[in-house]
């Protein structure tokens, strides 16, 4: 049976020898096609004894199922090699930047308080809201200010022309007044007032224009009334917000007493970082206070049962000391290259 | 106020040295703004007198100075000061003696010429900037003493920031009270001697408005002298605290204001008329006062006159035709309380500040005005000689402050404190400040003092506790509360959130000024009647914005100088807009609202993107997505800002709430934009809102697809096309979408061709071609019918 030894041989060197599937398949007819040299010895059989015919067929068909095994194996690796040809040639610059849209950001100031009203809303202050255009009864009546106080005269404030007593606010504090009349009317068929929990952020006003200073700046205020809230508590929420704000327990804090008509006690919080840059300096952060009975009864609340605190920092003048801005002008130039350094 | 340590000290000394002093004097609320030495740490310099001053044998500008430094034996000391004469008391260092910035002073040669220490110019002290010469002692300075000594210099100059409630320390007494108060140490008084009438020449004082005067004294000082010097002590103390010396009678009046508190004034007696009247300012009343501004006072302004007209601005500042001059042998001196409502603002509105109405206007000790006239007059005698008058006093006691006696409950201040307190305790704190306490049951009374004006009511005193406890003492415990959660309504999204989605399609947040330029008003919004500001601080910021639009094509403009090629802008803001019936303040809206601005490239500049210029429909892929699940109508509508052609109303549930478009060429020539930005405005709260999910289950059954081209007249909004559809009751008819708009060869002038894909499907069964081909026969027969609408052949 050598003969048929050779056979699947030179079948095998043959489907070898083809480079693709046109030439590997002209191959295979050599062998296995209708004319082939496997399909012709399987013709000569039937001249043959049984004996002899049982013996040669099994030899054939093995030699057979050799070659047409061969001829798989070669098939797949032709396949694989053109697939890996087509990969190649597939093949991106992987380093080349993604394709489309790009991103805008947030002001820094918006990034400040997005994560202050964050802070504020883990310990229940909701966020509250007042107008800019104020009235002077709001802005200073209401908050305990003197007639003659220098802070409104038109040195200080921006007033509006053809108006009787109408003004651009100068601090967020007005609406603890208006949020006080607005609670109080939602719960006066209670027995008890529900604590008012709040944080007031927006744009404020002020005659005043340097490195340090801008006509209109932020603020936000923060306003917790209940039957139980004092000094303590004041302390205890500032300087947990200050920590959590920097995050870092490297501060030192400093409550130094102050004056502002509409709380008393009064303080101004100052503190230092006790490394980094402004390491050891006192910066001032927020003025703050027992809420004064005066604006309590102006916001319809008793001052014999309810006390609060209050607090209003400087929205600007803690992104500057979160990222180090040393210009507050920055915030209102709105340079493109300065503002998508925060997104 | 500014003041010197060492004065300080001599009304009360406690054991702490300047840097706890300073800390002491913040915590209590005088907050040290700074705390300077007078002079940097120098030493081995002593007074010394120059005997003896001659001519370098080879230096023209060096002199050889004999010099008795108080050790025996003279000095040689070489020297170059110009001043340096035989005679003259200078600071001279000494071998060994070290300079500020560790300068040590060596026996030296200069040329040849053996010199054995240096004489001293301010400068090389570290005192002053001067350096013109050898820096002149007075002739009675101790020779062989040392300099910092002779001169003081050991001595810290303190800067405090008062708050306005506490007047009572814009004195040394004042502050040095405060100090004793927190510190238990005591508090010396200056000795004040009463002097005893010389002459009896007096004047009458008239108190015409008690209102505002309600007390007033005044003396006659006889034969003074008003050319003698301003002893150097007296000087130095003042300069210290920051005044110039200017003559011994202004000087003395200044002085007492610094000691004690008191503001005085002294009047050249000789060139008064008749009696000194106390008055409110009349029509005509006009007077030059001594900075030489000449004002005519408004009727809410108090004056002092005389019977020829007015001498001075009560408790602002003197006239200057009656001021007291080097001829003055007569001086009427005053002292007086001045209501803080008669004086404040006062000065301000006339355009400057004086010492005298800073301490008017928050509060002078109303029974201070006898000792500080008394102080004055002891002065002025010991300075300028002469004789005083007896002391006459108008005063109208109704018309004084009042003070009445006050209580605290104990309990009510340990609750705002947040600490518990005993009445011993509350008694002791408030007892430190030097009035009158008294315990009754659960509450404690003081007796106000008549330079406190902030001790009116019960946390007045309450505050009083917690400053003298100190605030370093109170802890910082966090609070304990109900554990209550915050409401999150669903259907309104958060204002993070909103601004979240905008830079996600890259636009920047910016912060824009809500007072605007004029212009922007009338060309942006046609508003040529806006709010304006009674005070801007500038034209271009003289209006209150009614639109977002201005401040962000102002921000483009700025971005583009500074050579931005592609801008993409947002802004969360307030307008302002009249309103008769604004809410909450009468007569103004103020709607919150959100504006976005586009210019330049739709992509950022990259490869393998066509580059293109955003247009509308980029923008207005960008609002659609915020309000993506509402109801929204586009209509075209007329805008001052915008390409007529290319603007529209956004409508929500049929009520306009904002609009879109492409600034109008005029706009973007006038503002030199190049090219024209497309922009949107939106009511924020519209942004805001966003609806429950409703939700259908999905259909198990295959969709079919078809689409279909109509021809319509090109001035045909497609949103009509869509309603025509809509308006056919198809329930198989799932969604229509536009893939394609045409316009062009093949299709008739004056018409597009659109094309739609329809999507059936039906919920409950496998939909048969021919019901979908009815469908879409009455489809195309409804706006065929409706707007003249063909299918494309």
């Amino acid at each position: 049976m050598d003969q048929l030894e050779k056979l699947v041989s030179q079948a095998i060197a043959d489907f070898e020898a083809a480079r693709d599937a046109n030439s590997l398949e002209q191959a295979k007819a050599q062998y296995l096609g209708k004319s082939g040299s496997l399909s012709e010895l399987l013709k000569g059989l039937g001249k043959m004894e049984p004996e002899a015919r049982r013996e040669a067929g099994a030899a054939i068909n093995r030699a057979k199922a050799a070659v047409e095994q061969a001829l798989e194996a070669r098939r797949d690796a032709l396949r694989q090699a053109a697939l890996e040809a087509q990969l190649a040639a597939e093949a991106l610059d992987v380093t080349l930047p993604g394709r489309g849209r790009g991103h805008g950001g947030l002001h820094p100031v918006t990034r400040t308080l997005e994560r202050i009203e964050q802070l504020f809303a883990s310990i229940g202050f909701a966020v509250a809201d007042g107008p800019e255009i104020e009235s002077d009864w709001y802005n200073f009546t209401a908050l305990n200010t003197p007639e003659n106080h220098p802070a409104r005269s038109m040195h200080d404030t921006f007033y509006l022309q053809d108006a009787d007593k109408v003004l651009l606010r100068t601090h967020t504090s007005p609406v603890q007044v208006r949020y006080m009349h607005q609670h109080v009317e939602r719960y006066k068929d209670l027995a008890t007032m529900p604590e008012i929990r709040i944080i007031a952020p927006g744009r404020v006003y002020r005659v005043d224009y340097d490195a340090t200073h801008s006509p209109m700046f932020h603020q936000i205020e923060g306003l917790w009334v209940g039957e139980r809230v004092s000094f303590v508590d004041l302390k205890g929420v500032v300087a947990e917000f200050l920590r959590r704000f920097f995050e870092t327990d490297e501060l030192q804090l400093r409550f130094r007493p102050s004056f502002f008509p509409f709380t008393e006690p009064s303080a101004e919080i100052d503190f230092a970082f006790m490394s980094g840059p402004n390491k050891g300096k006192w910066l001032e952060i927020a003025g703050c206070g027992v809420v004064h009975p005066n604006v309590l009864r102006h916001g319809g609340i008793d001052p014999e049962r309810y006390t609060g605190f209050a607090f209003g920092m400087g929205l600007d003048r803690l992104t500057m000391l979160r990222y180090g801005v040393d210009d507050l002008r920055l915030f209102f130039e709105n340079d493109l290259r300065f503002l998508s350094q925060f997104r | 106020m500014q003041f010197s340590e060492n004065w300080l000290r001599s009304f009360v000394d406690p054991a702490l040295d300047s840097v706890a002093l300073s800390h002491l004097l913040t915590m209590a609320g005088l907050e040290v703004e700074e705390a300077v030495p007078v002079a940097p740490a120098f030493s081995g310099v002593v007074v010394a007198r120059i005997v003896e001053a001659m001519q370098h044998p080879n230096a023209d500008r060096l002199r050889v100075c004999k010099v008795d430094a108080g050790a025996g034996e003279l000095l040689q000391i070489v020297c170059g000061a110009p001043n340096a004469a035989a005679g003259m008391k200078v600071p001279c260092a000494k071998v060994g003696a070290v300079l500020p910035g560790d300068f040590r002073i060596k026996a030296a040669k200069l040329r040849n010429v053996e010199s054995f220490g240096m004489l001293c110019s301010e400068r090389e002290l570290g005192i002053s900037d001067s350096h013109e010469g050898l820096l002149a002692l007075a002739d009675d300075a101790v020779v062989g003493m040392d300099i910092r000594e002779a001169l003081a210099l050991n001595d810290t100059l303190f800067t405090i920031k008062l708050t306005p409630n506490r007047p009572d320390c814009l004195s040394l007494l004042g502050v040095a009270r405060e100090v004793a108060a927190l510190t238990g140490s005591p508090l010396k008084q200056p000795e004040i001697k009463p002097a005893a009438a010389t002459h009896d020449v007096t004047r009458e004082i008239v108190l015409e408005a008690p209102d505002g005067c309600p007390r007033y004294l005044g003396r006659v000082l006889r034969d003074v002298d008003p050319t003698k010097p301003t002893p150097e002590w007296m000087v130095r103390r003042l300069e210290r605290c920051g005044l110039r010396s200017i003559s011994a009678i202004v000087d003395v009046t200044n002085y007492v204001m610094l000691e004690l508190g008191q503001p005085l004034h002294a009047f050249d007696n000789a060139k008064l008329t008749g009696s000194v009247r106390v008055r409110w300012a009349r029509e005509g009343d006009s007077l030059v006062l001594l900075n030489g501004d000449e004002v005519k006072p408004d009727t809410r302004t108090l004056l002092i006159a005389d019977d020829a007209g007015p001498l001075a601005l009560a408790g602002v500042m003197g006239g200057d035709a009656s001021s007291v001059t080097d001829a003055t042998r007569e001086v009427f001196l005053e002292s007086a309380f001045f209501q803080p409502d008669a004086v404040v603002g006062r000065a301000r509105a006339y355009g400057f500040a004086s010492d005298a109405s800073h301490r008017f206007e928050r509060g002078v000790d109303f029974e201070l005005a006898g000792r500080a006239i008394e102080r004055a007059t002891e002065l002025i005698i010991s300075i300028c000689g002469g004789g005083a008058g007896p002391v006459c006093e108008a005063v109208v006691r109704d018309a004084l402050p009042k003070r009445s006696r006050l209580g605290v409950r104990v309990a009510r201040a340990a609750q705002v404190i947040g600490i518990p307190f005993t009445a011993a305790q509350v008694a002791d704190i408030l007892g430190r400040l030097g009035m009158p306490v008294a315990i009754e049951g659960e509450r404690v009374f003081v007796e106000p003092a008549s330079y406190r004006f902030d001790l009116n009511i019960e946390e007045d005193l309450i505050e009083e506790i917690a400053r003298i406890h100190g605030y370093e003492a109170i802890p910082d415990s966090l609070p304990q509360g109900a554990l209550e959660m915050l409401p999150l309504p669903e259907e309104r999204r958060s204002v993070v959130r909103l601004r979240r989605e905008l830079a996600a399609r890259e636009y920047q947040e910016v912060i824009n000024y809500a007072f605007v330029e004029e212009a922007w008003e009338r060309d942006f919004c046609g508003n040529t009647d806006p709010i304006r500001l009674a005070n801007p601080i500038a034209s271009q910021l003289s209006v209150m914005r009614s639109s977002l639009l201005g401040g962000l094509v102002g921000t483009l403009s700025a971005n583009q100088r500074r050579r931005a090629t592609r801008v993409r802008l947002f802004e969360i803001g307030r307008c302002f807009e009249k309103n008769k019936n604004g809410r909450p303040v009468e007569g103004y809206d103020q709607p919150q609202r959100l504006a976005v601005l586009a210019w330049g490239m739709a992509e950022p500049e990259q490869w393998g993107l066509d580059a293109r210029k955003v247009d509308f429909y980029d923008v207005k892929a960008d609002l659609e997505s915020l309000l993506e699940g509402k109801r929204i109508e586009f209509r075209r509508i007329n805008h001052p800002a915008l390409h007529p052609g290319r603007a529209a109303e956004v409508v929500c549930a049929g009520r306009a709430v904002g609009w879109i478009g492409e600034l109008h060429p005029n706009w973007v020539q006038r503002y030199e934009l190049g090219t024209a930005p497309v922009a949107f405005e939106l009511e924020l709260d519209v942004a805001l809102e966003q609806s429950l999910p409703v939700f259908v289950t999905p259909s198990k059954f295959p969709p079919v697809m078809r689409d279909i081209a109509l021809v319509v007249k090109a001035a045909i909004p497609v949103a009509e096309i869509l309603a025509t559809f809509e308006s056919v009751p198809l329930d198989i008819v799932q969604a229509i979408d536009i893939f394609d708009v045409y316009q062009g060869k093949g299709i008739a002038e004056e018409s597009k061709s659109v094309a739609f894909r329809v999507r059936f499907q039906h919920t409950d069964r496998t939909l048969e071609d021919a019901e979908v081909d009815v469908a879409i026969a009455t489809l195309v027969a409804r706006v065929g019918e409706r707007l003249g609408a063909q299918l494309r052949s």
